[in-house]
């Protein structure tokens, strides 16, 4: 059989193919990404796109397992908060054919904004939880979840973390199956969530989560793995090969692939085979606190912390006390924080408003993140998807609460206006605010490894798509005074912000560039060079933050193999020291 | 066989992954169970990278702590530093001398640290090289990452494998004859 090298998102897209899934709906965000760019080479078989944001992904898979496909939707951990509000619903109405969220957490946060530990929403949804450890687990554990999901009429919860999403190892491929037909009719107390309909599906739900708690005993996903009977261990996910590389040979296993509900009779079985039972799980004590409440002995969160993502050598100090050994050396590497790539439209835009006196620059999550690092040490706050534009409108309130005078701009980018900062902008509209909004378009979602969005004019199966126009969407909701700007000519870029703040109508702030990334625009591409003669030395180009710039011999130097010729740093330059060529 | 671990560090888009591929390939062929790590997202902006490579009959952990690691394979050398402590105390390192300022050093907040190369050889058995240099000889920058993989499998010592063979079906035919190139003379500089 051949066995392919996947990672455990190529092999959740390829689990979607087999298992019959008809319509595919989500939000880019790592580490969920790659399901999604994966599965356009199934598209003879399945529909598949990128919505504006999680909530709308998990509506469009929810409305298509009502409709009679079944239907899976992928989101980061934080996604899925924005994506709550339908899950909690769904998991009330049920559906007519199968139902999966997938949720991708990130354990130590290498791409995120905090690890929060997503499997409690499985139980506060009162939803099955599907966990796998690896890339053949992503695959196989799918046809799972659709046959949980048909057979107790609910949506599954399907959990990875970073490692389960982004390690690659072996799988061996099946065929796909289709789902039964079905053909829709009308079932309005079902899927019309109306109190009275509510009140009722309330009790279906509490009796097909017993109905699953109980067949969560025998179902395989969960197995016992019987070896000795001093030391068990319970764990889920990428956790349980971390302890299958630190605990002995003569260890027993109870490995959970179905992690809500626990099947608590499989537990207190096992726990009485073994003398000492451990629960091994990354992050918060999902499992532990469970276990213990239902009067089983077991260790865990006192030994291993419920912070950061674990691997086999924290393991085994933690459990056992075994420091690895390693050596120390008498140098330490210096920090290497992750910048704006040399060319990026945002740094003529940052590098503008960070110069700004009195001002409050709310960011937002994307590329345009990096604009808070030095040196353009441009934005105050970063919160979540869309927060740009509706905490700028908060502080503002604030201040003119508090007799504080302050400009205030709030900033999204263009992928990010689509998801969330739409209802901001109408916000600040319609409650007078003091707010300029500014939208950095770079035409793509670019920190995600660049998606298209409803403004890019492509779709996820590569069709051209119709592009919406962020102006005139900005213009439709009442901004009369709307700047388009080149962010790399910082000329414009300062007069865009001068005559926004001068505007006696309400004014918004369109900074639109392509990212230098986006492989279908052809970019003009030149160099920048110093003239050393020239040069006086006075490192104001080192202000605008562009790795390809630096000083050499007390003069500015220009890395040839980084640069791509913006000019932002020419454009600094106090003696015109920095000249542009062709490539 | 106990079950072996490598890591592979750099800066974002010097191609450590695509290495580890090649490398992941070979090892495949070779029948070994193989799991590999990596992580995308902000990593990739310019910022410090790692890749792990773990093998062996059966392997369960994807990824790798400190001082597990048998060999290590260094794109930058101050990036060797930052990743030393995840090599074992006879672990094997394969560094390229060559150096990229980061952001911070670059804009005059930090200085890059001197005497990387002298830390790591004191304290492990090193194979250095010049990638980068050895990379332009032979006529394209873009190879350096196959000169480190030539070093890389003299250091591995695991000779059974047709690391020619996993390149000719790794790489594309266009570029084969540069590549090949590039491993034995990076495998010419391990010797």
């Amino acid at each position: 059989m051949t066995k392919h090298l996947m990672s455990g998102n190529e092999a959740i897209a390829r689990g979607a193919y087999e298992a019959g899934v008809k319509v595919c709906s989500a939000y880019p965000g790592t580490p969920s990404t790659e399901i999604f760019e994966s599965l356009p080479q199934y598209k003879d078989s399945l529909y598949c796109e990128w919505a504006p944001n999680e909530k709308v992904a998990t509506e469009v898979a929810y409305g298509a397992a009502i409709g009679g496909a079944r239907s899976i939707c992928a989101m980061k951990h934080v996604g899925l908060n924005v994506a709550a509000d339908p899950m909690f619903t769904a998991a009330y109405n049920g559906i007519n054919r199968g139902f999966v969220i997938v949720t991708a957490d990130d354990p130590s946060m290498h791409s995120s904004q905090n690890e929060q530990d997503n499997r409690y929403y499985a139980k506060f949804a009162k939803i099955a939880l599907i966990e796998p450890s690896d890339s053949q687990e992503c695959k196989d554990f799918l046809k799972e979840a659709y046959y949980i999901s048909e057979h107790f009429d609910m949506p599954v919860l399907y959990r990875t973390t970073t490692r389960v999403s982004h390690s690659k190892s072996l799988v061996t491929f099946g065929e796909r199956e289709e789902a039964e037909p079905f053909t829709y009719t009308r079932n309005n107390p079902k899927f019309n969530c109306s109190p009275a309909n509510a009140y009722r599906n309330h009790a279906k739900v509490e009796k097909n989560l017993a109905a699953l708690r109980e067949y969560s005993n025998r179902c395989p996903l969960n197995r016992v793995e019987m070896k000795g009977s001093k030391v068990g261990v319970i764990s889920a996910s990428i956790a349980y090969l971390y302890a299958k590389d630190v605990f002995p040979e003569d260890t027993s296993f109870l490995k959970l692939g179905l992690t809500n509900p626990l099947p608590m009779d499989l537990i207190r079985d096992f726990a009485s085979k073994v003398e000492k039972l451990y629960v091994i799980e990354e992050l918060e004590p999902f499992m532990e606190e469970q276990i213990k409440a239902a009067g089983i002995a077991c260790t865990g969160k006192e030994l291993v912390s419920n912070m950061y993502e674990l691997n086999p050598q924290r393991l085994k100090e933690m459990l056992f006390g075994e420091k690895p050994e390693t050596k120390d050396l008498p140098v330490k590497a210096g920090s290497r924080p992750p910048t704006l790539c040399p060319g990026c439209p945002h740094r003529g835009f940052f590098y503008t408003l960070g110069k700004q006196k009195n001002t409050v620059i709310a960011g937002d999550i994307g590329c345009y993140t990096l604009g808070a690092n030095a040196p353009l040490n441009a934005t105050d706050t970063c919160v979540c998807m869309g927060g740009g534009f509706t905490i700028a409108h908060g502080m503002s309130k604030a201040f003119a609460m508090t007799g504080q005078e302050k400009k205030i701009f709030g900033v999204v980018g263009d992928s990010t206006f689509f998801h969330s900062g739409m209802t901001g902008a109408a916000e600040i509209i319609y409650n007078k605010g003091r707010v300029i909004p500014c939208v950095l378009d770079n035409h793509i979602t670019g920190m995600t490894g660049h998606q298209d969005n409803p403004g890019s004019g492509y779709n996820l199966q590569g069709e051209v798509a119709s592009a919406i126009i962020i102006e005139d969407v900005l213009h439709a909701y009442g901004y009369k005074n709307v700047i388009v700007v080149d962010p790399q000519d910082l000329t414009a870029m300062q007069k865009a912000v001068d005559d926004a703040l001068a505007s006696e109508v309400p004014a918004a702030i369109v900074s639109r560039r392509p990212c230098l990334l986006i492989k279908r625009i052809k970019h003009d591409i030149g160099q920048c060079v110093v003239d050393t003669d020239k040069c006086i030395g006075c490192k104001k180009c080192l202000s605008v933050g562009c790795p390809a710039v630096m000083i050499k011999d007390k003069k500015s130097c220009i890395d040839p193999n980084q640069c791509v010729g913006c000019t932002v740093c020419a454009q600094v330059c106090p003696v015109g020291a920095i000249s542009r060529k062709e490539k | 066989m106990k079950s072996k671990s490598a890591i592979l560090v750099g800066v974002g888009g010097q191609g450590a992954i695509l290495t580890a591929k090649v490398l992941v390939n070979g090892l495949m062929k070779a029948g070994y169970d193989v799991k590999m790590s990596e992580v995308h997202g902000m990593s990739q902006r310019g910022g410090s990278v790692s890749t792990q490579v773990h093998w062996g009959e059966k392997v369960y952990s994807p990824v790798i702590g400190s001082g597990a690691a048998d060999l290590m394979v260094a794109f930058e050398k101050m990036e060797a530093v930052r990743y030393a402590n995840f090599l074992k105390p006879d672990g094997i390192a394969v560094i390229n001398d060559y150096s990229i300022p980061s952001a911070t050093v670059a804009a005059g907040l930090e200085t890059y640290p001197e005497g990387c190369l002298e830390a790591m050889e004191e304290n492990f058995k090193c194979y250095t090289l010049d990638a980068a240099k050895i990379a332009m000889d032979l006529g394209s920058a873009k190879c350096m990452n196959i000169v480190l993989f030539g070093a890389m499998t003299k250091a591995l010592e695991l000779d059974d494998i047709d690391w020619e063979e996993i390149i000719r079906e790794t790489v594309p035919p266009k570029f084969l004859e540069l590549n090949l190139a590039a491993y034995r003379a990076g495998r010419a500089a391990a010797e």
